[in-house]
C-alpha cells in the first residue's frame, strides 16, 4: 500500500486566527440572517415597546421630556442586552447541546476564533440595534438624539463597555443551560426581570432602594444609566440615583463587569454537553 | 516519518466505577484501513475519542501520528478528520457554504465542491442543510471531516440513516481515500460493512480488545473447524473437522459418487463475532472463548 509522507512543514500551517474569526464572523451573520425567528425575537421587540410607550404615554413626563426621550435610552440598553445576552445565551447554549461546539473542537479552528466570530456577530446586531431604535424613534417620534459630540462619545463607550459586559455574561449563563429547551429560563427570564428593575420600563426614581441595590450589582442599569447621560439634556439628571448620571461610576461598573464576565468565561466555558463528560 | 498512524498501549478510561476502556493495545500501520467492531458501551467510541484528542485518558500511552493526542495542538489537529456520532450543524446554510467554511479551518484544504461531489451530494449543494434526509446530513459530516484533506480519518458509525445503495457508495469512497494513502479507523455495528471495507478488524467488548485479524482470519476464523453435513439412510449427519477436505474425499469413496445433500459450512464473520463478544450461544462450535478452533481433531454430532 502506497503511503503518502506528508508531515508537518512550514506550508502546512493552519490558517491563522483572525482570518478564522472573520470567516466565522461571516458565518454566523449569515446564519442570524436566515433564523427568522431570531431576528423577529432580538430587533422586533426593544423597537416595538419604544413605539408604544412612546404612543401612549406622551405627555405624562411633564413639559421638557417627551415619551420617546424618556424611554429611548433605557431601551437602547436593553436592545444591546438584548444581541447580546440573550443572542449568545440562547444560541451558544442551542450549539452546546447539538454538538456543534465539540464539532469545532475536532477541527484545527483556533477556539479564539470562534470568540472573534460571535464579536463580529454581536457588533453587527448591536449597530443594527442602535440604528434601528434611534432611527423609529426620530423618525417616528421626533426623539432628541445625542446633540453633540462629546454626548456621541459616551453613547460609543457605553455602547462597547455595555455590549462586552453582556456578551461575557450570555456566555457564562450559556453554560448554566443544561439542555436547550430549558434556556429560555436561565437566559430570557432573568433579562426580563433586569429590564423591570433596571429602570428601563420603570424609572428609576421610583424604584424601591434595595430593588436598585440589586440591579446595580448587573450591566443594565448602568447602560441605562450611562446612555440617558448620553441622551438626556444636563438638568434632567435629578431622578437618578443621588442626582447626577455619574458617568466615572457607570465606567467602573461595567468596566468591573467585563473582568468578572472574561474571569467567568474562563472558568466556565465548555465545548462539550453535560452528558458528554 | 513514522510508518505508524497509531500506537497505543493500555489504554484505560474509567467512568465512575464503569472502566470503559480497560488496558486496550492497538498499532495501526499508515494506510490501514481498522474497523473496531463491537456492541453498544463496549468502549469502542471512548478509545477512538481519546485517540481522536477528544477525552484525556486515565491511563497508558498513546501516539497519533508521531503526537499525544492528549498534548497535541491545532497543526496536528489539521492532519486528522473526525467524522463522530450527533453532532449538528450550522442548520440554515447551503451545503456547498457550509463544506466551504469548514474547509478555511485547514492548511490544504481539497476542493470544497468536489468533496461535495465525493461523498453524493453534488445534486444538494445548493439546498439548505435543514432540508437533507437523516443520510444525507451523515455524508455532509463525511465531506466535513475529509476537508481538510487528513492523513488518519476517524470515523465513528459513519453510515447509520444510509440505505444500502448510499452504504455502497461510501465504502466505495472510503476505499478510494485508502487507495490515496489515508489511514482510516472506523468503528460500526454492520458485520458487512466490516468484512466490505477493513484490512483488519478488531473486536472489542467491555473495554477490551478480544481479537484483531483480517476479516477472514478474525478469531481463527479460515482455521476454524468446517461443519461438513449429509444426509444417510434418511438420516441428517453432521460433522465438525479441522479437514473438510479430507473428510468430503472420504464420503466420496463411501457413497462412490455424489454424496447426499453435502453441505459444507464455515463460521461467518458474524457466528465469530458473536462468539467474541460473548452474546453468542452457539456461534463458532466449541469455541466459547474463540480459542477452541484451534484445537484439532474431528468429532461426530450426528
Amino acid at each position: 500500500m502506497s503511503v503518502r509522507v506528508e508531515g508537518p512543514s512550514p506550508a502546512g500551517r493552519p490558517p491563522g486566527t483572525l482570518r478564522v474569526g472573520l470567516s466565522r464572523g461571516w458565518l454566523e451573520i449569515r446564519e442570524f440572517a436566515h433564523a427568522w425567528e431570531s431576528v423577529v425575537l432580538t430587533f422586533s421587540l426593544p423597537a416595538l415597546v419604544l413605539t408604544l410607550l412612546s404612543s401612549m404615554l406622551d405627555g405624562v413626563f411633564g413639559a421638557g421630556v417627551s415619551a420617546v426621550d424618556h424611554y429611548l435610552p433605557g431601551l437602547v440598553a436593553m436592545g444591546l442586552m438584548s444581541v447580546s445576552f440573550q443572542n449568545l445565551g440562547l444560541s451558544i447554549a442551542q450549539e452546546r447541546d447539538t454538538g456543534g461546539l465539540r464539532r469545532l473542537r475536532g477541527t484545527p479552528m483556533p477556539p479564539a476564533a470562534y470568540f472573534l466570530g460571535k464579536t463580529v456577530l454581536v457588533l453587527f446586531l448591536a449597530l443594527g440595534q442602535v440604528v434601528l431604535l434611534l432611527g423609529v424613534a426620530r423618525l417616528a417620534f421626533g426623539a432628541r438624539l445625542p446633540a453633540d459630540p462629546a454626548a456621541w462619545a459616551a453613547l460609543a463607550w457605553v455602547f462597547v463597555l455595555g455590549t462586552v459586559s453582556c456578551s461575557l455574561l450570555g456566555i457564562a449563563v450559556s453554560s448554566l443551560v443544561r439542555d436547550s429547551r430549558s434556556a429560555s429560563g436561565v437566559v430570557v427570564v432573568p433579562f426580563l426581570v433586569l429590564q423591570f428593575t433596571s429602570g428601563v420600563f420603570v424609572p428609576v426614581a421610583v424604584l424601591p432602594e434595595w430593588v436598585l441595590g440589586a440591579a446595580s450589582l448587573f450591566p443594565l442599569l448602568w447602560m441605562a444609566q450611562g446612555l440617558r447621560a448620553a441622551f438626556l439634556p444636563a438638568g434632567t439628571a435629578a431622578s437618578d440615583p443621588g442626582g447626577a448620571w455619574d458617568p466615572p461610576s457607570v465606567a467602573l461598573a461595567l468596566g468591573v463587569w467585563c473582568v468578572v464576565g472574561l474571569a467567568l468565561v474562563l472558568l466556565t466555558f465548555r465545548w462539550k454537553a453535560r452528558e458528554d463528560g | 516519518m513514522s510508518e505508524t498512524a497509531i500506537e497505543a498501549v493500555g489504554l484505560r478510561k474509567r467512568y465512575g466505577d464503569d472502566e470503559a476502556v480497560a488496558g486496550v493495545d492497538l498499532a495501526v500501520p499508515r494506510g490501514e484501513v481498522l474497523c473496531l467492531l463491537g456492541p453498544n458501551g463496549a468502549g469502542k467510541s471512548t478509545t477512538v475519542e481519546i485517540l481522536g484528542g477528544f477525552r484525556l485518558r486515565d491511563g497508558g500511552t498513546a501516539r497519533v501520528l508521531g503526537e499525544d493526542p492528549g498534548t497535541a495542538g491545532r497543526r496536528w489537529r489539521s492532519r486528522l478528520g473526525v467524522v463522530w456520532q450527533g453532532e449538528a450543524l450550522v442548520p440554515r446554510l447551503t451545503v456547498r457554504a457550509v463544506v466551504r467554511h469548514f474547509a478555511g479551518y485547514y492548511p490544504q484544504p481539497r476542493d470544497p465542491d468536489a468533496v461535495v461531489e465525493m461523498v453524493g451530494l453534488g445534486e444538494r449543494a445548493r439546498a439548505r442543510v435543514t432540508s437533507l434526509s437523516g443520510g444525507q446530513r451523515r455524508r455532509l459530516d463525511v465531506a466535513l471531516g475529509i476537508v481538510g484533506r487528513p492523513e488518519l480519518l476517524f470515523l465513528d458509525e459513519p453510515t447509520t440513516g444510509f440505505d444500502p445503495r448510499a452504504r455502497r457508495d461510501f465504502w466505495s469512497l472510503v476505499g478510494g481515500l485508502a487507495r490515496g494513502g489515508t489511514t482510516v479507523v472506523l468503528t460500526t455495528h454492520h458485520l458487512e460493512e466490516a468484512e466490505a471495507l477493513a484490512d483488519r478488524v478488531c473486536v472489542i467488548a467491555r473495554g477490551r480488545v478480544r481479537a484483531l485479524g483480517s476479516p477472514s482470519t478474525l478469531g481463527g476464523r479460515a482455521s476454524a473447524r468446517a461443519t461438513v453435513g449429509w444426509t444417510a439412510d434418511g438420516r441428517r449427519r453432521e460433522v465438525r473437522t479441522d479437514e473438510p477436505t479430507r473428510l468430503v474425499g472420504e464420503l466420496t469413496t463411501l457413497f462412490s459418487g455424489e454424496i447426499p445433500e453435502l453441505s459444507v459450512h464455515r463460521p461467518t464473520l458474524e457466528e465469530v463475532y458473536l462468539d467474541l463478544i460473548g452474546d453468542g450461544h452457539g456461534g463458532v462450535p466449541d469455541s466459547p472463548d474463540g480459542r477452541g478452533a484451534r484445537r484439532a481433531g474431528t468429532e461426530a454430532t450426528a
